[in-house]
């Protein structure tokens, strides 16, 4: 029991005195580890935020860049577009039908995922799944199930005796917004049936065996007790859904181009035909913009749920 | 009212764990029945398949005359009180209450005016609005407890309900719920590691251990008259002193150990040399530890004298202690279990 103490001896030899406790100061390593997080947000959130804000008050154009003040003219010029409008209506119906979607069949695998049965892990894997797939390519998985002649649905529909012919599905208006909201319903409820697996696990079992000698069905004990107590999870994850389906361009772009004639526009997607196809950078962003309010609102609500759980 | 009997009840859980082994076991009408053991000696989960929570393996559970088996909890006519109250976190102490009977599809003034009854007489009538983190922890347990007693159910069962409160609130809590169950006189099954609970509460006390039902009796009965070593040295502190002799253990209580001369012990009494070790005073007792020499094999033994008893006891030095040949208790040394009374 002599070796240690010689060799702290000799470390402390070595080691510079000061410079040695510098990553125990709380103060110096909180700096150290935000650093990179504030170097993401300014580089990529806050430039490209204001720069928007910047363009959409002036009159760049991508063969003209010079930077001219002309006020809220583009603004002006945006919401008296009928397809601007249409976007916007479509945008916020897709986020709202989908999510109202996403709560149900959410909440429902949820509670199936949750429940004790053989093979459970490789059900969530593959429940997961559309959730891991990127965005495009799993959409264009999709172009080819709603193929105008090759569409395996209808292929089933025919077999079943339901349909004659084809049903057209992206280019037919009804069809095609139906088609855009199933889409994005797909990708999201396997995350939302997460996040909500996981408010479920934390009810304590004590909880459910209370309800069970209390004399509760299994629609009681869902209605008054499992969703009440998850009802903040729940809020968190349609949340989270509605913003990446509000913000989401890649779905309308892959699968209908925001056609037929602009009948499946939204916001993201009109604001990127505009703004880099059309190459009207000023008309771009404050079309893009009028994402921000509503993306503001999302984010104060997710909070206030994320404190709501701290507090249950 | 009713009468729960369970026969032959088995609880095996995957693999090879025997959590409860072919117990057999019956109140009577309005009894404070008490599962006294250490934790994991299956009380627990007798309790639960008592309530229908858990399936037994085996074995029947019958309330009321009526076999149990199949069905589920809310047809059984029992409340429970869990660990950790259970209260819904969501609802106020009134939403609580209300629970079973809309549940039972009472009707809402018939409700409210139940759950009145029931908040008053666990005195928390004044707390109905509020949300169960808004109480303290006794007022949660008279809140769940009034959850428990509004639907007039014929059985109580409590798992360990006094665990989480402090050591001054229990004392009193054993008290209200003691009365309490007396008042209603409703059947209660209650579980609980705590011996002094079992003692101070149970009209009898199950004690078991791996599973196994090792005694049932009336605390006096299970701490005079222990079946066996277990139950022995499971009840009382300092638990009851075992020296082997020969093919038999002797059992004496540490209060039944005293100093010669001290107390009349009778012409039969068992006088033995006792080599004290140390002195631990605790203020209305003295624990003397030491070595009894000459009875059988060498053991530490312990002896409580009270403080009414003011004989000095030197350290390090053999002392002659005295039992009352009454208070002798014999096991065999293969099973634990009691035998008969030897001559010594």
């Amino acid at each position: 029991m002599s070796t240690p103490p010689a060799t702290a001896a000799g470390t402390a030899g070595t080691a510079e005195p000061g410079g040695r406790y510098l990553l125990d100061r709380k103060g110096f390593l909180a700096r150290v580890m935000l650093l990179p997080a504030v170097v993401y947000i300014v580089a990529l959130v806050a430039v490209p935020f204001f720069l928007a804000i910047a363009y959409s008050l002036s009159d760049v154009t991508v063969g003209d860049p010079s930077f001219d003040f002309v006020g809220l003219r583009n603004f002006a010029t945006v919401v008296g577009d009928p397809t601007f409008r249409r976007a916007l209506l479509n945008t916020v119906l897709i986020t709202v039908v989908a999510m109202a979607l996403v709560v149900v069949l959410a909440k429902v695998l949820a509670l199936v995922l949750v429940q004790d049965f053989r093979g459970k892990w490789v059900v969530r894997l593959l429940v997961l799944l559309p959730w891991t797939t990127p965005t495009s390519l799993a959409t264009i998985a999709w172009v080819w199930l709603l193929d105008s002649l090759f569409s395996p649905i209808d292929w089933v529909l025919r077999q079943l005796g339901l349909l004659e012919g084809n049903l057209y599905w992206l280019g037919n208006e009804g069809l095609a917004m139906t088609s855009v909201i199933a889409v994005q319903t797909w990708r999201i409820v396997p995350l939302a049936a997460v996040i909500i697996m996981a408010g479920l696990s934390a009810i304590p079992s004590d909880i459910n065996d209370a309800a069970k000698v209390d004399g509760a069905g299994f629609w009681r004990t869902l209605f008054e007790i499992t969703i009440p107590m998850t009802l903040p999870v729940i809020a968190v994850a349609t949340l989270f859904g509605a913003i990446v389906v509000f913000t989401d361009m890649a779905v309308v772009f892959v699968l209908t181009r925001g056609g037929p004639v602009d009948a499946t526009q939204v916001l993201s997607s009109w604001a990127f035909f505009r703004g880099i196809q059309g190459g009207d950078l000023a008309q771009g962003a404050a079309i893009a913009l009028f994402l921000f309010p509503v993306l503001l609102v999302f984010a104060v609500l997710i909070l206030r749920s994320a404190k709501r759980m701290e507090v249950m | 009212m009713a009468i729960v009997e369970v026969r032959a009840l088995t609880k095996h859980f995957d693999g090879d764990v025997h959590a409860v082994e072919a117990v057999d076991l019956a109140t009577t009408d309005g009894e404070f029945l008490v599962l006294l053991g250490p934790s994991g000696c299956g009380k627990t989960t007798l309790l639960r398949m008592i309530a229908g929570l858990e399936e037994p393996t085996a074995g029947d559970v019958l309330i009321g005359g009526n076999s149990m088996a199949g069905l589920p909890p809310r047809a059984r006519r029992i409340a429970m009180v869990f660990q950790s109250y259970a209260l819904y976190p969501h609802k106020t102490v009134l939403q609580n209450i209300v629970f079973p009977l809309k549940a039972a599809g009472m009707a809402p003034d018939e409700r409210r005016r139940q759950a009145q009854w029931a908040a008053d007489l666990l005195g928390i009538g004044h707390l109905l609005d509020r949300k169960p983190r808004h109480l303290s922890g006794g007022e949660r347990q008279r809140a769940a407890l009034a959850r428990a007693l509004v639907r007039e159910p014929s059985v109580f069962l409590l798992d360990e309900p006094l665990s989480n409160l402090d050591a001054k609130l229990r004392a009193t809590a054993r008290d209200d719920l003691k009365l309490f169950q007396r008042r209603v006189g409703t059947t209660t099954v209650y579980v609980t590691h705590d011996q002094v609970e079992a003692m101070g509460m149970g009209d009898r006390i199950v004690v078991m251990d791996k599973g196994r039902v090792r005694q049932v009796g009336t605390p006096g009965d299970v701490y005079r008259h222990p079946a066996d070593t277990f139950v022995a040295t499971f009840l009382g502190s300092p638990p009851m002193n075992l020296v082997r002799r020969d093919d038999v253990v002797v059992g004496f209580r540490p209060e039944s150990f005293l100093p010669k001369g001290v107390a009349d012990a009778g012409a039969e009494a068992l006088t033995v040399s006792f080599h004290v070790h140390r002195v631990e005073y605790l203020g209305s007792e003295r624990h003397v530890i030491g070595t009894v020499e000459g009875l059988g094999e060498e053991t530490r033994v312990i002896a409580m004298l009270p403080a009414t008893v003011s004989v000095d006891v030197p350290v390090e030095r053999s002392h002659e202690f005295v039992v009352a040949a009454g208070d002798l208790r014999f096991f065999d040394v293969g099973s634990g279990l009691r035998t008969e009374r030897q001559r010594l």
